[in-house]
């Protein structure tokens, strides 16, 4: 069959479209079984054991009952948006994924402005958020959603800075041409983690105020409201919203590995690049996630805004000024586009 | 009909219906999010016209956080339209009459629309070879449009000043938490230790 | 970008760099000690930018690829923009601090509306027009909020606000239907355009559009709703503020985009700018009658003066533009001297703003009484005062161009204005008894005051020396 026309040029996009979401939302039960099993494990307890071995198919039970379950729609709510809400979370995460590249050439669409797009996804999910908040018609649920929204504009603002700067030194903003500006010589030295270190701490804790994920999951505070905007949750659209949720860690996960570490790169000069590099990254950063959550206690309010307006934001501010003067007499390390030619 | 063609017809129609329902909408936020939707038009309206920069810069400054914020201020309000509204049926013929006279001029200006001689030459494609457009404008706005972008941040800067000016309560002797000094401390300087002696007191 | 640009726009760019370092120096050390400084150190600065625009040697090449230039017609404007700022600051000091307004935001939105000014008159395309104007618009709209407590103020300041906006939107809109006929946002490129190829359709619509959104900003009648509501609620520095730097910044700009870019199709703009006047003239004047609020009756003043203003531009003639610069200088010097007056109105403590309450002032303070009457007088345009040949100038040119009938209107219409100027100093010396005011005026205020009184009488002679400059201006306008 013809691939590159007509019907057979759908087909394939189809194709792996498919083959994305169905290997991320697999990858993302496992994920979530280990995300518990880290957690259980500092907290010294066993964690899920019961379904299959070692508690592997814990992910699938819980999908099924989620799935089984009665939507139970609040009477006072509003239920187009309602319903809406999750489905956003839910499909935004999913669409970021189309502009990943895992491997040289692995890529659903080579966008030319590959971060803005996952940019402003990324942005979008504030209206899952604030959306399913207000939809629910409850005073918890709405102030959950206000907070939560109101933390991820703040924390976007810095991760924005912060690509700037990795932007100015790769001279592109497509996520390729950002790991082939990683690729050199000496291996993970090489990786923009080393010149562009400070940033690397600021994206990381950025990440995980963006994703609302401990210690900065406010919304969800138990113990103020009860759990923030999925208060009046159920089921199905529950699940939708966790997915979306964790799904979005994974992509910060991948983006961080993508942006500072070099995405498919090894970092040993003397073995091949390869997607299982990538995987691996990924793989480390979602276990600092999980260690993060287990460990970190949580934040208060003002002390998370105070963190993201007065610290992160002028400090990433000032490295974008930083970047900027070194790119311009062209040091090593943060002129990247100079050595590529592009 | 062409594929880009097609497309075209798509977002417009959505930016119009959902503009009107903008208005339409008895419910604001339903009137905020319709106003997304039609933002999202024309995004799409920037990235035919291969304009991916600005689309997505559209996306990011307008859907990710302008309307947020209206969402906000409309949620919070809590204002009640239909009294706002109420004046509507008073002031609709005098609407409809200066909506009309201004539909009849602009549908005549636009049916009989002649661009000038010099137009052609003046206008210019948005991809020039295959240098892509997000470095096309980088290349510009800091050397030939610096005034136009300097006075702009200049625009947006007041509006800052404004919004703080009209609303920051200065409150002189509020206690408020300075991290730095409570990092500082140490139990040295914060904690005296005393030996009482029994049945004496301080 | 040249080392040429920037040394043109240096002026501005000084008064940019002094509002962002007293922000920084305002927002950490806020006290109303720097607040105080940083309004003294703000008249100096513009002072010194009055100076830095007069003897600039940048003149006649236009900076940053035909975006900005400073002729002749925009010096002029500029330094009467600053001057009349200047004056204002000065004036508005005691005010400030008696009704504990003294922030230090209040000179830095000024300074910056002050920069939206001056870039404004100096515009050679729509877009660094359209920004200019909203600089000035946007602090404008703050400050006719600024005293945020009082209902009366933030009324003001949101109906500015919205009303500015659609204007903006007006202006906006025809701007951009102008790029679309002409395919350059350039006046000079837009000109060519007229001229080669005729008065295209879209031409016209964006010239409405764009004349109505221009004299929203000049409140010129019927786009002059906002003005006495804003007036009347804004606090009475910021009224005087409104009344004179933005009145004749709009008119500049007006008279810029007019003959810069228009100045080949004179009869199709010629029709719009004589029914603003008239309409202007006789509303202005007839409205004022029934005021009770000396705020107010200076809003229809103001509406009034940009009708007879108006008529100069509509003669679209080298007399009639240097007529209406010569107008608006002396309308300026007209109205700091009256607001120098009305900051002081006040009865135990409490300003009053009730026309009434003026009666028998002239028992209170004769000295005030007189001079407030020689500027009424020359509002009025009364012979021999200065106002007259403000007026004489304007009416002489539009006779001489032809536009004899509106000539006629306009000396009505002053004739009917008179009346409402001569009730106020009616009122000072034979009104009925009744609490009296305070009278009590601070220095600066007693000077500018008298200065601008004297000026009245002394300027019947030379008229301060404006005539050349103000050709000058004109002849570097239409050329």
């Amino acid at each position: 069959m013809d691939f590159s026309s007509g019907m057979g040029l759908i087909l394939l996009i189809v194709g792996q479209c498919l083959l994305i979401t169905v290997s991320v939302l697999l990858c993302l039960a496992f994920l979530m079984y280990a995300d518990r099993k880290i957690w259980a494990a500092v907290q010294m307890r066993k964690g899920p054991n019961v379904v299959g071995a070692f508690g592997l198919l814990q992910s699938f039970a819980d999908f099924l009952k989620y799935v089984f379950k009665e939507i139970v729609i609040p009477a006072g709510s509003d239920k187009v948006v309602f319903i809406l809400a999750p489905l956003i979370t839910f499909v935004l995460s999913l669409v970021a994924w189309s502009v990943i590249p895992f491997n040289e050439g692995w890529v659903l669409t080579d966008l030319n402005v590959g971060i803005l797009f996952i940019f402003a996804v990324a942005g979008l999910e504030v209206y899952g958020v604030i959306m399913g908040g207000w939809a629910s018609n409850s005073k918890y649920a709405f102030l959950g959603s206000l907070r939560s929204a109101a933390q991820m504009i703040s924390y976007e603002v810095s991760i924005g800075f912060i690509i700037i700067g990795i932007l100015i030194s790769t001279g592109s903003l497509n996520l390729t041409k950002i790991v082939m500006a990683q690729d050199g010589h000496y291996g993970l030295f090489n990786w923009y983690w080393l010149p562009h270190f400070p940033m690397v701490v600021l994206f990381f804790v950025s990440a995980l105020a963006e994703t609302n994920r401990p210690p900065f999951d406010l919304p969800e505070a138990e113990a103020e409201l009860v759990a923030g905007f999925q208060v009046e949750y159920s089921s199905t659209p529950f699940l939708l919203f966790m997915i979306g949720e964790l799904m979005t860690v994974v992509l910060m996960c991948t983006l961080i590995s993508i942006l500072f570490f070099g995405g498919w790169l090894s970092p040993f000069p003397f073995l091949p690049d390869g997607v299982a590099w990538l995987v691996l990254k990924v793989l480390f950063f979602f276990f600092l996630f999980a260690m993060v959550k287990a460990i970190v206690p949580r934040f208060r309010y003002d002390q998370l805004m105070r963190l993201g307006w007065k610290v992160f934001l002028p400090l990433s501010l000032g490295w974008v000024v930083v970047v900027a003067t070194l790119a311009q007499f062209d040091i090593p390390g943060y002129a990247r586009w100079v050595i590529e030619g592009a | 009909m062409q594929a880009s063609e097609m497309a075209f017809y798509f977002f417009s129609v959505v930016i119009v219906i959902s503009a009107m329902l903008v208005v339409i909408s008895r419910n604001p936020v339903h009137s905020v999010l319709w106003l997304i939707a039609t933002f999202f038009g024309s995004s799409g309206l920037f990235i035919l016209l291969g304009a991916e920069f600005l689309a997505l810069i559209l996306m990011i400054v307008y859907v990710g956080a302008v309307a947020v914020l209206f969402m906000f201020v409309v949620m919070m309000l809590n204002i009640n339209f239909d009294q706002l509204r109420s004046g509507f049926t008073r002031y609709l013929p005098v609407g409809l009459l200066i909506g009309l006279i201004l539909f009849v001029e602009l549908s005549l200006v636009f049916s009989h629309w002649i661009p000038a001689n010099s137009y052609d030459s003046k206008i210019q494609d948005s991809t020039i070879g295959d240098v892509e457009n997000t470095k096309q404008l980088g290349l510009v706005l800091y050397t030939d449009f610096i005034l136009y972008f300097q006075l702009a941040g200049i625009i947006l800067l007041i509006a800052m000043i404004g919004a703080i000016v009209l609303t920051h309560q200065r409150k002189r002797n509020v206690k408020r938490q300075d991290i730095l000094t409570q990092i500082y401390r140490d139990p040295e300087k914060a904690i005296e230790l005393k030996d009482i002696k029994p049945g004496q007191g301080l | 970008m040249s080392y040429l640009d920037i040394l043109t726009i240096g002026p501005e760019l000084i008064l940019v760099l002094f509002c962002l370092v007293s922000l920084l120096v305002g927002s950490f050390y806020d006290s109303i000690k720097t607040s105080g400084f940083i309004f003294l150190l703000t008249i100096g600065i513009l002072i010194l930018i009055a100076i830095l625009i007069y003897i600039s040697p940048y003149k006649t090449i236009p900076a940053f690829g035909g975006a900005f230039i400073r002729d002749a017609f925009a010096t002029y404007f500029q330094i009467t923009i600053l001057i009349s700022v200047v004056a204002l600051l000065v004036l508005s000091k005691d005010y400030l601090i008696k009704y504990d307004l003294l922030k230090f935001e209040y000179p830095i939105l000024i300074a910056f509306a002050t920069l939206g000014m001056l870039v404004v008159v100096s515009s050679e395309n729509l877009l660094v027009l359209y920004l200019g104007i909203e600089i000035q618009s946007l602090s404008l709209y703050v400050i006719a909020a600024f005293r945020r407590d009082n209902v009366r103020s933030t009324e003001a300041g949101l109906k500015y606000f919205v009303l500015g906006s659609l204007s903006s939107g007006l202006m906006l809109f025809g701007a951009s239907l102008i790029y679309g006929s002409t395919g350059s946002i350039e006046f000079k490129e837009i000109f060519i355009a007229i001229s080669s190829d005729g008065f295209l359709l879209g031409i016209m619509a964006g010239l409405v559009f764009l004349i109505s959104g221009l004299a929203f900003k000049a409140s010129a009648v019927p786009f002059h709703m906002w003005t006495p509501d804003v007036y009347e609620g804004s606090p009475t520095p910021v009224t005087g503020f409104f009344a004179t730097a933005p009145k004749v910044a709009a008119i500049a700009i007006l008279l810029r985009v007019l003959f810069d870019c228009f100045g080949s199709a004179v009869e199709s703009w010629q029709q719009v700018i004589i029914v603003l006047s008239f309409c202007s003239m006789f509303l202005g004047s007839i409205a004022a009658i029934g005021q009770k609020n000396i705020k107010r009756l200076m809003a229809f003043s103001s509406i009034g003066h940009v009708g007879f203003a108006l008529i100069g531009v509509a003669c679209a003639t080298e007399e009639g533009v240097a007529a209406v610069l010569i107008y608006m200088v002396l309308y300026v010097i007209m109205n700091i001297g009256v607001f120098a007056f009305i900051l002081n109105m006040e009865r135990e403590g409490v300003a009053v703003t009730s026309i009434e309450s003026l009666s028998l002032y002239s028992e209170v303070s004769q000295g005030q009484a007189f001079f407030l009457t020689i500027l009424l007088f020359s509002l009025a345009g009364i012979p021999p005062l200065v106002g007259f040949f403000g007026k004489f100038y304007i009416f002489s040119a539009a006779i001489n161009s032809g536009l004899i009938w509106l000539a006629v209107s306009g000396g009505i219409a002053s004739v009917v204005a008179a009346f409402y100027y001569l009730r106020i100093v009616y009122l000072m010396y034979f009104g009925a008894k009744k609490e009296l005011l305070t009278g009590n005026m601070p220095f600066t205020h007693w000077l500018l005051l008298i200065v601008t009184a004297t000026l009245m009488l002394v300027g019947t002679i030379n008229l301060f020396g404006l005539e050349g400059p103000a050709r000058v201006a004109a002849v570097s306008l239409l050329n």
